[in-house]
């Protein structure tokens, strides 16, 4: 984990957050994931491991999925961020959120956020993709729980209902 | 709705809108005004004596809240079985994750480097790393002879099957520590106000085990502590034992600051200083006859219990009475004992005792097959236990249990024997090696013996004027589906819908103790209890005259109004009652151990790579018979999740130990399986048709760790023909053995090269 120097100032970083423009002032090297969860609130993003392998943390920045943890904030200036707060729209379940749901893809929560991200991101890029694709596009998101089968068919289910908007 | 409709069906798990939607609220996403964070300042070395303690340059030390032993109100120990373990070492270590020093500051940022600059001197003293040495008793680190307990289980008369038996087959099996590794970190928030007491909240699975260890810590009276589980992102056993420490942690920390105190761990801290699965050695002596039949056998098993008492007594206890496995020992001794060493302690997981002596047994059956010359499945088949047959412990089997029809079935499922038959031949060929192996086992549900007596489980049911229903347990979720399970329960029970139910948030004071959330215990006890406390709503709303026999959601919402303003509330309550038929000896362990057993046969498919050594599970068939599953779902949820981690158990997950300390405390090199590592694993349940209780449910949550090792280590012997003991069985175990092998067949060769 990097620790920010004392002695260093903070700066203005503006990004776009599920759609909406923020500035916070923060560490240049400060994590994104705390920004995140600290200054925004935005707790739905968590912290698994703070070195880049569970990738509970994980989120979109300019369409690309990041783990949150290994993000200087810094870097986030002028992106585009989609958190998981970002998918449901108006109380409606982003169709992963539903098909999660409905298959078990889901037991004790804490992987959740980020492995549904993993996948939007992966639906986003290939609509129908093999069982063998989505086991290697989840596979930087670790899950103690499911032993993932629950997950794959979530997945697998998605991308049968259609486009993932 | 209609009765039968609720149970049975897999209606949506109920705090899933949250979870998906990243609403759950874990512990580490609450804040409170002006709340500090807490660190925590631990021994490096494995046993000695504190000598000095120095505070680093650098830091505004007065700024920091510094907690030590001293500043325990009550008695410095985390109360469970046994008072042995401090809280904080005062004086002594005898482990290298003790915690000695607590510190709290407002800004998180700064804690690191304060633990850091701290220094702890100390005199080292011979520490002890492994059960031998304990054994041995060379030094003295627990009580009088290093052993926290020992238990004696004997039926028959081993002794005299020795001198007729055709066979006597021996073996020694171990099994190493394993992380629970759930991928939310422990934590908790305490806050102490001298009007209200102490609070905390925090990641946890057992609130009145928190409950009982602050009230004794910090000197408090039951009413003045307070413990309310927050969101768990997994436990596995986890966080059965270790949040009281970390409550204990807060607790001291907000009592002297006055200021609400959080202590989150990361993810290093987690793993090396909380609990994981008792490392164990099982040696096996088994008498059989020729027509595969065994007499009789002594098994000792053996754990290695870390620096203190903590569970390991009930580990071993578990792990002891399922080292005979689902087979018929018309003679058997286990000799079982829990040592000391100087780790940190270990504790519960998953299974909990079971998967390392059921390790032991299922290799060991396959031995006695080889040494014989029948196959796995035959060897089995002659010596399952059956209806009406005594336990180990002398229980009589009251099921109508089939597991002769329960193995076919596997082997069916599985189609075993062609495959055997296949892998044989191509296995004559260069290349990759394949292999398939069984295992079958059983696991007990709930308490052992007459553990749920003792508990005497309180459930309540209240239903409320708009005619909503909630649960009150002390039982969390932290994954299983417990919410989701009992909720079902409740509606069933009540001819309401799903969606009347709730269930409270565990919070001591608001739920009555319906026990640890433990041992499979939730659905088939706690369900129970659910079922029967749902009941007295509806047989009070009956004898009020205010409900009938039948009645639609309106009735029950109108009858709830009308005896809620006569009465006030209405609440029904259940306490636990031991059948009058599970008569259990503590002194002697014979009787009842369990109220119910699961029973299951799993076959693994494997791949061995003859360049890396490296294991492959390719295929999977988990078959099972645990009564009515309730929730198909969460159950095949908790089925493949267990099995996942107990194949991370058998080929993946070893913990690096160097004097007492976790090496490999990080996700990069505690290797746990991902999406990429598992094979296709195909779910099947059986029903022998018994009923039991809570709509015939037993429990299911730990019997997926038991098998899965067993049975992927005999299929690595199947592809390989070379027997392996010891897990987990990594690519250097698998090179060593095949190159000892190959040595071996040289010097052969060469010798006969001279004749």
């Amino acid at each position: 984990m990097s620790e920010p120097a004392q002695s260093e100032a903070k700066s203005q970083i503006s990004f776009t957050v599920n759609g909406r423009p923020v500035t916070v002032s923060a560490y240049s090297m400060e994590r994104l994931i705390d920004v995140l969860r600290h200054e925004l609130g935005l707790t739905g993003t968590k912290e698994g491991c703070g070195e880049g392998e569970c990738g509970s943390c994980s989120v979109l920045m300019d369409g690309t999925l990041v783990n949150s943890c290994l993000v200087p904030a810094l870097q986030a200036n002028g992106a585009q961020i989609i958190t998981i707060e970002g998918l449901a729209s108006e109380g409606r379940l982003q169709t992963l959120q539903q098909t999660f749901l409905d298959c078990g893809g889901t037991q004790c929560g804490i992987c959740t956020p980020g492995m549904i991200l993993a996948a939007f991101h992966l639906l986003s890029k290939k609509r129908q993709p093999t069982l063998e694709e989505i086991r290697e596009g989840l596979s930087g998101n670790l899950c103690r729980c499911t032993g993932y089968a629950q997950i794959l068919e979530a997945v697998a289910e998605a991308s049968r209902q259609g486009p993932t908007t | 709705m209609k009765h039968g409709s609720i149970v049975g069906t897999s209606v949506p798990r109920r705090e899933g809108r949250d979870k998906v939607t990243g609403r759950a609220q874990y512990v580490d996403d609450l804040v409170m005004p002006g709340m500090l964070f807490g660190a925590t300042v631990r021994s490096r070395i494995p046993r000695g004596k504190i000598k000095k303690i120095t505070f680093g340059a650098g830091l505004q030390w007065n700024e920091f809240v510094i907690v030590s032993a001293k500043d325990i109100p009550g008695k410095n120990c985390i109360a469970l079985i046994e008072d042995d373990q401090p809280c904080l070492a005062d004086g002594l270590v005898n482990h290298p994750e003790e915690p000695i020093l607590l510190l709290a500051h407002a800004d998180r940022h700064l804690l690191p480097k304060a633990v850091q600059a701290i220094t702890v001197e100390c005199e080292l003293l011979s520490p002890i790393f492994d059960m031998a040495e304990s054994e041995k008793r060379a030094e003295i680190i627990w009580g009088e002879d290093n052993i926290f307990e020992s238990y004696l289980i004997e039926k028959g008369n081993v002794d005299a099957v020795w001198a007729n038996a055709d066979y006597i087959v021996e073996g020694e099996y171990t099994t190493g520590a394993q992380e629970q590794l759930y991928i939310e970190n422990n934590g908790m928030i305490a806050v102490f106000d001298a009007e209200q007491g102490l609070t905390v909240w925090g990641s946890l699975q057992c609130p009145y085990y928190v409950h009982k260890a602050l009230m004794k810590l910090c000197d408090l009276s039951a009413e003045r502590v307070r413990v309310v589980q927050v969101e768990t992102g997994g436990a596995f056993g986890g966080k059965e034992e270790y949040p009281s420490m970390i409550a204990g942690h807060a607790a001291l920390l907000a009592m002297k600051s006055g200021k609400p105190v959080k202590i989150i761990y990361d993810r290093m801290e987690d793993m090396t200083a909380t609990t994981k699965r008792h490392p164990s050695r099982t040696r096996h002596r088994t008498a059989v006859s020729k027509e595969g039949k065994i007499l009789g056998g002594e098994i000792e098993f053996t754990l290695d219990g870390g620096a203190y008492k903590t569970l390991s007594p009930v580990v071993l206890s578990r792990g002891a009475i399922h080292s005979g496995g689902p087979y018929n020992w018309p003679n058997i001794r286990i000799r079982a004992k829990a040592v000391a060493s100087n780790s940190p302690p270990h504790g519960a997981f998953r299974g909990f005792g079971a998967p390392q002596s059921l390790f032991a047994l299922e290799r060991h059956m396959d031995r006695i097959a080889r040494v014989l010359g029948f196959s796995p499945e035959d060897i089995r088949h002659r010596n399952f236990l059956k209806t009406g047959a005594t336990t180990i412990t002398g229980q009589v089997v009251q099921e109508e249990i089939a597991l002769n029809k329960l193995l076919d079935r596997a082997l069916e499922l599985s189609d075993y024997h062609a495959k055997r038959k296949q892998f044989a031949q191509e296995n004559q060929k260069g290349g990759v090696k394949r292999g398939i192996g069984i295992s079958a086992f059983l696991h007990g549900a709930g308490f052992t013996g007459a553990g749920e007596r003792y508990l005497g489980s309180i459930v309540g049911v209240e239903a409320r004027g708009d005619g909503r229903v909630r649960v009150l347990v002390s039982s969390t979720e932290f994954g299983q589906g417990t919410n989701t399970v009992l909720c079902q329960i409740a509606a069933e029970t009540l001819d309401l819908r799903y969606e009347d139910v709730e269930i409270a948030q565990p919070d001591t004071q608001e739920v009555p103790n319906s026990g640890p959330t433990v041992a499979s215990r939730t659905v088939m006890v706690v369900g129970k209890l659910v079922q029967s406390a749902a009941l007295g709503i509806r047989q009070t709303l009956k004898a009020s005259g205010l409900l009938g026999e039948s009645y639609t959601a309106e009735e029950f919402r109108a009858a709830c109004r009308a005896y809620i303003t006569e009465h006030g509330n209405l609440r029904s309550l259940a306490q636990y009652e031991q059948p009058a038929d599970m008569v259990w000896d503590e002194e002697n362990y014979r009787g009842s151990a369990y109220a119910a057993f699961a029973w299951a046969v799993y076959v693994a498919q494997v791949s061995v790579d003859p360049v890396t050594y490296a294991v492959t599970v390719e295929d999977f068939v988990a078959l099972q018979e645990v009564g009515k599953v309730l929730h198909p779902v969460l159950a095949k949820g908790q089925i493949v999740g267990g099995i996942a981690q107990a194949i991370g158990f058998a080929l993946y997950e070893k913990v690096i130990w160097e004097n007492g300390r976790m090496q490999n405390g990080q996700m990069t090199n505690y290797i746990m399986p991902t999406s990429s590592d598992l094979p296709p694993i195909h779910v099947y349940f059986e029903e022998f048709g018994t009923t039991h209780d809570a709509f015939g449910a037993k429990g299911i949550g730990e019997l997926p760790m038991d098998g899965p090792a067993p049975a992927i280590v005999n299929a690595v012997e199947d592809a390989l023909g070379v027997s392996f003991h010891s897990i987990p069985l990594m690519p250097e175990d698998i090179f060593e053995a095949l190159e000892a092998r190959r040595a071996a067949e040289d010097a052969i060769s060469a010798a006969r090269g001279h004749i």
